[in-house]
């Protein structure tokens, strides 16, 4: 049963959620056994909330929630040791109109630590395994959030969050759904934030159409984060038609791209061709200096964002031992990961005196002519089609051999449009020898109801 | 030219602005591979961007103020809750000098 025919039979009350939700728990609980996926399960949590359900969109349905985001009392790691004990005084906007629409929250997924990676390898917990073959990754850094929606024969749905392809990259590795929504259109109040130029939080489904039913509760003006749009926000679950549709395919995104996804991506693309959409190939030709502008903007985000991490008020505490230099930096080389001290000093590098121009500015100015380089597609284009991922779910024997480099080039078909801002959906478009891949779906700012009827179109 | 490696009193140099003790090992691994890092970063140089203005963010936004109110905010005992260091009211933190 789906989100949506699960929602309304509960509000009719033809489901006992009491009865269901403790057969969910102990499934909850052998899943994790052997996919890893959660950080925290919040069962007492779960049944505290069943006691007064609002009545809402949600009514009864598991939510998981990527442990990046705040959740009242339940502890929120962000994959970090350094948060190894933070229960946060308060929800997260995101969290806590989901349960104020009844949706009930199961568990905290497992993420690369603070969301710094592709492959949920950078964990400080646990390392979720693919569910289509378990010496594989999820991909990142959503990684849990992809597992479990892949692997639960049960209603459900995920909150992810994407910097520069956290959300879809799971989603192609684990062959779910995933939209990562235009920069603003949801809340960041209450995200353990990794670059706040980048982040967006956006929700993952075995279906489109259960994707549209929680962007419809999730997006809009908040108050509490300065950065949200206050543009007003359709009913994302009236489907539209997509006859007419042009279709660009980017042909720089096919470059270094397995034979075999290639394949599987252009069905897909000939699939929209049968529903009457026009398909026109283009090029977008700062799609190679995208990934370095990305690293250097995220990175450098990433290394002020952390600094606040330093002993004090919340988080990882020792003795209050020496000068405030030697306890900060102590903390910190105790608390944070292998990944997160590289991010942090790549950020710091490239921020620096003598070098902010070459590599910060540098940066920010060619992020301006991707962002340029999709506004010009987009006049023509409704939306644009091209693989998620460049390869299938990686063996984690694999990717211990690859050097930083070799890891951050994983991302190179998925942080353009992060860094733009822009909307994408992935979705499922075939397997190879058991494998999932990722047809990505890319549209102008604010224009999800696009990417939600093409994909509903293609995929339900 | 590209820039090939980061000597280690340049690496400890960025770890002590960014606040980070490093072990020995972790100097050995972070030389090379930070060096290899900003060399890639170095591409970026071959992009003409006179004229272009950097985005801080990729929409154009703008400040958003409030009235200036008082508002309803966290209990103390909630803002102490995470943290061991902390005494009549105020946190307690490592010495300045």
């Amino acid at each position: 049963m789906n989100a949506l025919d699960f929602i309304k039979k509960a509000k009719k009350g033809e489901i006992n959620l009491e009865d269901f939700y403790s057969k969910l728990f102990k499934k909850l609980y052998d899943i994790d056994k052997k996919y890893e996926c959660f950080i925290t399960i919040c069962e007492e949590e779960a049944f505290n909330q069943l006691k007064n359900l609002p009545n809402g969109r949600l009514y009864g349905l598991p939510v998981s929630v990527k442990d990046a985001l705040c959740t009242k009392d339940v502890r929120t790691t962000a994959g970090s040791r350094i948060l190894s004990d933070y229960k946060p005084p308060f929800d997260s906007t995101v969290v806590a109109r989901i349960k104020a629409e009844g949706g009930v929250i199961i568990g905290k997924t497992c993420m690369d630590e603070f969301g710094f990676g592709g492959f949920s390898t950078n964990c400080a917990f646990k390392v979720p395994k693919n569910p289509h073959d378990i010496e594989r990754s999820c991909g990142g850094s959503s990684g849990g959030a992809g597992c479990i929606t892949a692997v639960l024969d049960e209603p459900h749905i995920a909150i992810g969050e994407s910097t520069g392809g956290s959300i879809s990259s799971p989603a192609s590795f684990c062959g779910v759904c995933g939209l990562t929504p235009t920069y603003g259109r949801v809340s960041r109040y209450g995200l353990i934030d990794y670059a706040n130029s980048l982040d967006k939080i956006g929700p993952m489904a075995k279906t489109v159409r259960e994707i549209a039913l929680m962007l419809n509760v999730i997006a809009g003006f908040d108050e509490k984060d300065q950065t949200t749009l206050n543009e007003n926000v359709p009913n994302y679950e009236k489907i539209d038609n997509i006859k007419g549709f042009v279709i660009g395919v980017p042909k720089e995104y096919f470059d270094g791209v397995s034979d075999v996804i290639a394949e599987k991506v252009w069905d897909a693309i000939k699939k929209l061709e049968d529903k009457g959409c026009k398909i026109k190939e283009l090029s977008l030709k700062m799609t190679k200096y995208a990934l370095p502008a990305y690293y250097v903007t995220a990175t450098s985000e990433a290394s002020t964002n952390l600094a606040k991490f330093c002993g004090m008020r919340y988080g990882l505490e020792l003795p209050l031992e020496g000068n405030f230099n030697e306890y900060f930096s102590k903390v910190r080389a105790q608390g944070f990961g292998e990944e997160a001290k590289r991010r942090i000093i790549l950020g710091t590098y490239a921020r620096m005196s003598g070098y902010r121009s070459k590599y910060y500015l540098q940066a920010l100015k060619v992020r301006t002519l991707v962002i340029n380089d999709f506004k010009k597609a987009f006049k023509t284009c409704d939306l644009l089609a091209a693989p998620t991922m460049p390869v299938l779910a990686p063996r984690f024997d694999e990717l211990e051999k690859l050097s930083p480099i070799e890891n951050y080039m994983m991302d190179v078909l998925t942080v353009a449009p992060n860094l733009a801002g822009i909307p994408m959906l992935s979705i499922p478009c075939g397997s190879i020898d058991g494998l999932p891949a990722g047809l990505h779906l890319m549209a102008d700012h604010l224009q999800e109801q696009k990417l939600i009827n093409a994909g509903v179109a293609l995929h339900g | 030219m590209p820039k090939k490696g980061v000597n280690e009193n340049e690496l400890l140099h960025v770890a002590e602005i960014a606040r980070l003790k490093l072990s020995d090992e972790e100097i050995k691994l972070f030389s090379k591979q930070i060096g290899d890092v900003i060399a890639w970063f170095d591409k970026l140089s071959e992009v003409d961007t006179k004229n272009v203005k950097p985005s801080m963010h990729p929409l154009e936004n703008v400040n958003v103020a409030r009235e200036d109110s008082v508002e309803e905010c966290l209990d103390t005992k909630d803002v102490f809750a995470n943290t061991n260091h902390k005494e009549k009211g105020f946190f307690k933190g490592p010495r300045i000098v």
